[in-house]
Parts: structure tokens; sequence; C-alpha cells
């Protein structure tokens, strides 16, 4: 059983890569990897306050999402949405089991509602006036593979455009130990059920037993092992090296997602 | 949408383990919700715990996954035959066919709440032996129940807080529709802990009696916890009268604000009429809607301007969080498993501590229970980050609901 889609916007942020077209010039081998800090846009679209307050993943989210939106020259406001990420805001939990561990127990309200997983989900609408359904996910590590078969299954069933959010962000310290994530990254993909005039590439996702694909350069390949949105960087090289193939992305134990992509 | 058929279900709640339970607290009218006495926590409210969950032993090869949400889950799938009926599904099926659909909004935080007391002190580490993966993260509740059962399909955990796991069934729906599994294990566990119970007093919205939905004295949440599952295969032809499906399912965002629900309840009343829409239901065929009904004064306002638009003022409805208190991500999962049992046994439950029920809300609140024969029943279940999901069950035996596409059904 095969899933297929048309690709018409990709954002994409992370340690090194500005964005797609950055990115892009990268993953296709033109330029070499510099793995830097991420560095994460203010949410313009968000009023001050919430602007203020948001967190690392709502301003990576939005970033990555807009960029994949405005690609496709889409409106978001009228675009149901998938979001994948293995946690919500690492810094909200780690400050409130801080003040859950002490004699003060009184947390902020602001923290504790940005401490849920579908922050980010909750913002984008916000920020875009989307009404549609939006469906907030986590896989651990299998974050970005279940997100991309939601997103399929959206677009083939409902008939429908939709936009993937795969997004991950650090933990401070302990938690950092526990689970570490070494920078923000996320990718944005914009799917479509047929070919527009904008589309990138069609894929064809069907479920495998096969080993995932890594990435030839080690640098790019420690970030795909290193966080989970990551997982999706082999289906982007593709993208940017713009030829026909099957690529293998990682997914869950013995359970992977065979990708076949055909440019447009 | 092809009706799904819910072939087996069960819920865990404080009003009791399985479904002979929970039918017959609903029936007694009795509430779970106690003082609470939990923990370490210091504050005045109620809250629905499930007894006995320290009892509860892991499978030694699941240790690692060992936390009070973990056991909640386990205590949830050994109900009511429910282990057996999945094991028979991977039997009918395989394992690669049956995805894993399961909503939770705080997981086994509260292995970390406890892990951050015991920090070394010198460097601030966590301490040994605690496990993240297995316990605190999000998706841990699924790879607990996919270790579990041996499962190799599709899983994933939706945490869209309070809509959680009524969102899991429109997942589900897609994936089987889409053909790549033949059922699904759909379902939704929360379990107390203090990032939640801190939490919602922090905002003001935990009430110090026991719940009150739809009451004009409403002043708060009671949180409880509970684990509900179903399996979920396609409907067959022959589909039993008294068999339950699922026929519509509505789904929508506020765009509004991150803790306020949209205050003309414009989501809610968006997924309402798009659940009535796929299931080919006029609003006048819903016989009992179970309310979000969370008993803060904005939600049941928002909510109920909302049923009005849709519904206008007759329909019976009730919330049952008086009861079980709010689940937070197993609600919609719980609250479809006591739709479920109101379909089977024609049972429409009244609200509890609601005396009475505020006439500016004007719907027509049960305070009382009501049993008759049931055709269908949508449920709603709301959440932080303005996300709604709808969800409406009926009963095979209503000879429309065996095929939602009504151009081919054969009278």
């Amino acid at each position: 059983m095969t899933l297929t889609a048309y690709i018409e916007g990709i954002g994409l942020l992370g340690p090194g890569l500005a964005d797609w077209s950055a990115g892009r010039a990268v993953l296709a081998g033109q330029q070499a990897y510099r793995p830097e800090r991420t560095i994460l846009p203010q949410p313009v679209l968000l009023p001050a306050a919430e602007r203020r307050r948001s967190s690392a993943i709502v301003k990576l989210t939005l970033a990555t999402g807009l960029e994949a939106i405005n690609a496709a020259g889409l409106d978001a406001a009228g675009l149901p949405s998938v979001f994948a990420a293995s946690g919500g805001d690492g810094e909200s939990c780690h400050i409130i089991c801080e003040m859950l561990a002490s004699d003060d127990r009184l947390i902020s309200p602001t923290r504790f509602h940005n401490s849920v997983h579908n922050v980010a989900a909750g913002y984008w609408s916000i920020a875009t006036g989307a009404m549609s359904s939006s469906s907030v996910l986590s896989a651990f590590d299998a974050s970005f593979g279940a997100g991309l078969l939601e997103a399929l299954a959206q677009v083939v069933v409902d008939d429908t455009r939709t936009v993937l959010l795969a997004s991950d962000t650090a933990y401070p310290e302990p938690l950092g130990s526990a689970r570490p994530i070494p920078d923000a990254f996320g990718i944005a993909l914009v799917l479509a059920p047929a070919r527009g005039a904008r589309a990138l590439a069609q894929i064809t996702v069907s479920l495998t037993g096969a080993r995932a694909d890594q990435l030839d350069d080690v640098a790019l390949e420690n970030l795909r092992r290193a966080i989970p949105a990551a997982r999706g960087l082999p289906l982007l090289c593709a993208i940017a090296l713009g030829q026909a193939q099957c690529v293998v992305l990682d997914y869950l134990e013995a359970t992977r997602l065979a990708v076949v992509l055909a440019p447009c | 949408m092809n009706p799904l058929w819910l072939s087996h279900f069960t819920a865990t709640s404080s009003i009791g383990r399985g479904l002979g339970q929970t039918l017959a607290a609903l029936r007694q009218r009795r509430s779970g919700l106690l003082p609470c006495a939990f923990d370490t926590v210091d504050l005045a409210t109620f809250v629905g715990e499930v007894a006995g969950l320290d009892e509860v032993r892991l499978p030694a090869r699941l240790a690692d996954y060992d936390c009070r949400n973990n056991r909640l889950a386990l205590l949830g799938l050994t109900q009511d035959g429910f282990a057996d009926a999945v094991r028979a599904a991977i039997e009918n099926h395989g394992r690669q066919r049956i995805g894993l659909f399961l909503g939770t909004s705080t997981s086994g935080i509260l292995q970390t709440e406890l892990a951050y007391r015991r920090r070394d002190p010198a460097t601030g580490a966590l301490p040994a032996g605690f496990s993240y993966r297995s316990t605190h993260n999000t998706f841990s509740v699924a790879e607990f129940t996919r270790q579990y059962f041996g499962l190799t399909g599709p899983a994933v955990v939706v945490s869209s807080a309070c809509s959680s796991s009524a969102k899991v069934f429109a997942s589900a729906r897609r994936m089987i529709a889409a053909g790549l599994i033949d059922a699904a294990v759909v379902g939704g566990v929360d379990s107390l802990c203090l990032t939640t119970l801190h939490g919602f007093s922090s905002l003001g919205l935990i009430s110090e009696q026991a719940c009150r939905p739809f009451d004009a004295q409403r002043n708060g949440i009671s949180i409880g916890e509970a684990a509900a599952f179903a399996l979920l295969e396609r409907s067959p032809e022959d589909a039993d009268d008294q068999a339950v499906l699922l026929l519509g399912i509505g789904e929508s965002s506020d765009a509004y604000h991150m803790s306020s629900p949209h205050p003309e309840g414009l989501g809610a009343r968006m997924a309402m009429q798009d659940a009535l829409k796929m299931a080919g239901l006029g609003s006048s065929e819903i016989d009992y809607i179970n309310l979000h009904g969370t008993a803060t004064q904005s939600n049941d306002a928002a909510e109920a301007k909302a049923v009005r638009q849709v519904f206008g003022s007759g329909t019976p409805c009730s919330s049952t969080k008086g009861a079980t208190g709010h689940t937070l991500g197993a609600a919609g999962g719980l609250e479809a498993v006591i739709c479920a049992l109101g379909l089977r046994h024609g049972l429409l439950p009244g609200g509890l501590n609601t005396r009475p029920a505020d006439p500016a809300l004007d719907l027509n609140y049960l305070l009382e229970n009501r049993e008759q024969p049931v055709a269908h029943m949508l449920s709603n279940s709301f959440g932080f980050g303005g996300t709604n999901c709808s969800l409406v069950f009926g009963r095979a035996g209503n000879s429309a609901n065996k095929s939602a596409d009504k151009s081919v059904h054969h009278p």
C-alpha cells in the first residue's frame, strides 16, 4: 500500500541551515556544511505579548511553517496542519519541574499553558488564523516519520493540501543529559494531492523493513541521528539533488518509510 | 466516511475498572471525585484518582517503562478482555496491519517531577535509573503498548491537550481509509501529576469542590485520570444490531487563545457541524451530547453557545466530568466509551453535582439518568491551544448507520 503526494513548499531551519534556499545548496553538495548554532527568528505574526513570551519550539515551528507556505504561494489560514515533535517546550518543562520540587510551587500560568505539547500548534493557529484541523503528534525519535504518514493520509484520504511541521528543540540541564537534543531543528513541507504549478517533487511512500539511509557528509549524518526532525534530511537531500530516486527514512524500530521521489 | 466498528472497548477511571463497574457507577450516579490526597499536593481540590495503581506491576521485560501513566495503561488494557481482543486482531490481520493511536497530555512526567526532588546536590544531575524515553516522553505510553503487544504497524501519540484521545479516532480513520492498516488500537491514558494540578491551579481553574459542570455556580475543574481504549475495525456487513459504530468526526482550531476558548464557541461549532456532516446526520438525529463540560465559567459558556447554534436547546446533554473528573488527554477516549456504553445499554447519563443547571446556558442539561433506546450520540472534546474534536457514534441496529454512503445503501 502506497501513499502519494506532491511537495509544493519546503521550510528548513537548523544548525548551519538558515533556510531551504541556503540549505538546499548544502544538501546538494554545492556548498560545504558548516554547523553553527541555530538562530531562531522572532515570530512577527504573533501579537506583541505572545511574541515576547514565545519559546524556542514556537519560533522554530512558525519560521519553517511560514517559509514552506510562502514557497507554495498559499494562505496558511485555509490549511490543515500536522505537527510532529518529540516533546514540547523543554525550558517550560524544566522550570515547572524545578518549582514543583521546591517549597514554592506557584508556577506561572503562562509557563503552564506554554508547557503543553501542542503549544506550537496553538500559536500557529493564532498567528495564521488557521481554523482547520490540526494533528499534534509525538513518536520520540520516530516523530518525523509519524508526522509524514499522518500528513500523507490527510492528503490522500481527505483530498486536501496540508502542511507538516516537524520541529525539535533542546532541553536545558539536567533533562538535556537525559534527552540530548543538541540544537533546534525543523522541517516543514506543504503537501498536495494533485500536481500544481509549484510542485517540486512527487513522493510515493510505503512501509518497509529496509534500513534507513544515511547521509554521506559526516556532520550532516550526525545531525540526522541527533535530532528527530532531522530524520527527514535524506528526503530533502534527494529533492536538492533533483534526481528521481528511492530514499528510506528512519521511523519506528523495524518499520521504516520507503519514499520514491520524482522531481517535477 | 465508511463507519468504523468499535469491536471492543474498555475504560478505567475513578468510577471503576472496566465496563461493568463503569456502567454500574453511571447507573447509580456515583462520582469518583474525592478530596485530593495525591502525593504531596497541598491544594484544596477534588480529584478522580484510580485506586490501586501502586500495586500494578509491569512485565519484567518492560520494567524501564514503569511509571504511573504506563501502570494505568496496563491496568486499562487488561480489563474486559481487551488485551485478548488485540491479540486476536493480531492473529487476524497481522501485527504490521494494526495501527496504534493513543492520546495523552502529560504522559509519565510525574517520573521527572519525582526525579527533580532527588537531584545530585553538587552537580544537579538527575538520579541514576531515571529513564526519560520510557516514562516522561510523550510517546512513552504508545511505545509501552506497542512492545506489550509486539505490534509493528504505525504507532503515534496524539498530544493536543484535552482533545488528544478524541483526535486519535481521526488519525486512525484516515490510516484505515488509506489502506495502510486494517485495524487500530485507539485510546487515551492520562494520570495525575503535579504539573497539571498546580498548573490548572495557577490559572485559577481548579474548583475547591467536586466540579459542577453547567451549574450557574460552577467554579472550575476537578482533575481525574483514566485509561480508555477501543479496537477499531471496518464495519462488517452483518454487524450485530448492538454493535457500536464511529460515524463521523469533526476537527477544528480556534485561532484565538492558548488557554481560553473562543468566546462564541466558533471552533467548537465547526467541529460539531463537520462531525454531523461526515456522519450524514441532521442535528435532530442526535439523541444525546456528551459535553466537554469542564465546569469552568468560560468553557461551559462557550460550549453552550456552540451547541445552541448547532442543535438549539432541546437535545439532551450532560457532562460526565462530575463523575470522573476531567481526565485531560484521556477525556476524549473515556467519554467515547461512555457513549458506546450508553448506545449499547440505552443510557443517557445525567450530570452529577450540578444543582441546578445554569438557565443562562439554556440547554436540555440532564440532571437525572434516562433509560431509553438510543441511536446516535455526539461527544465533544476541546483543549488548550484552541483544539476541538467532535465524534458521532451510532448503533448498527439503526439500519441507516451501516453505510454512511446512503447512495449505496440497500434497505
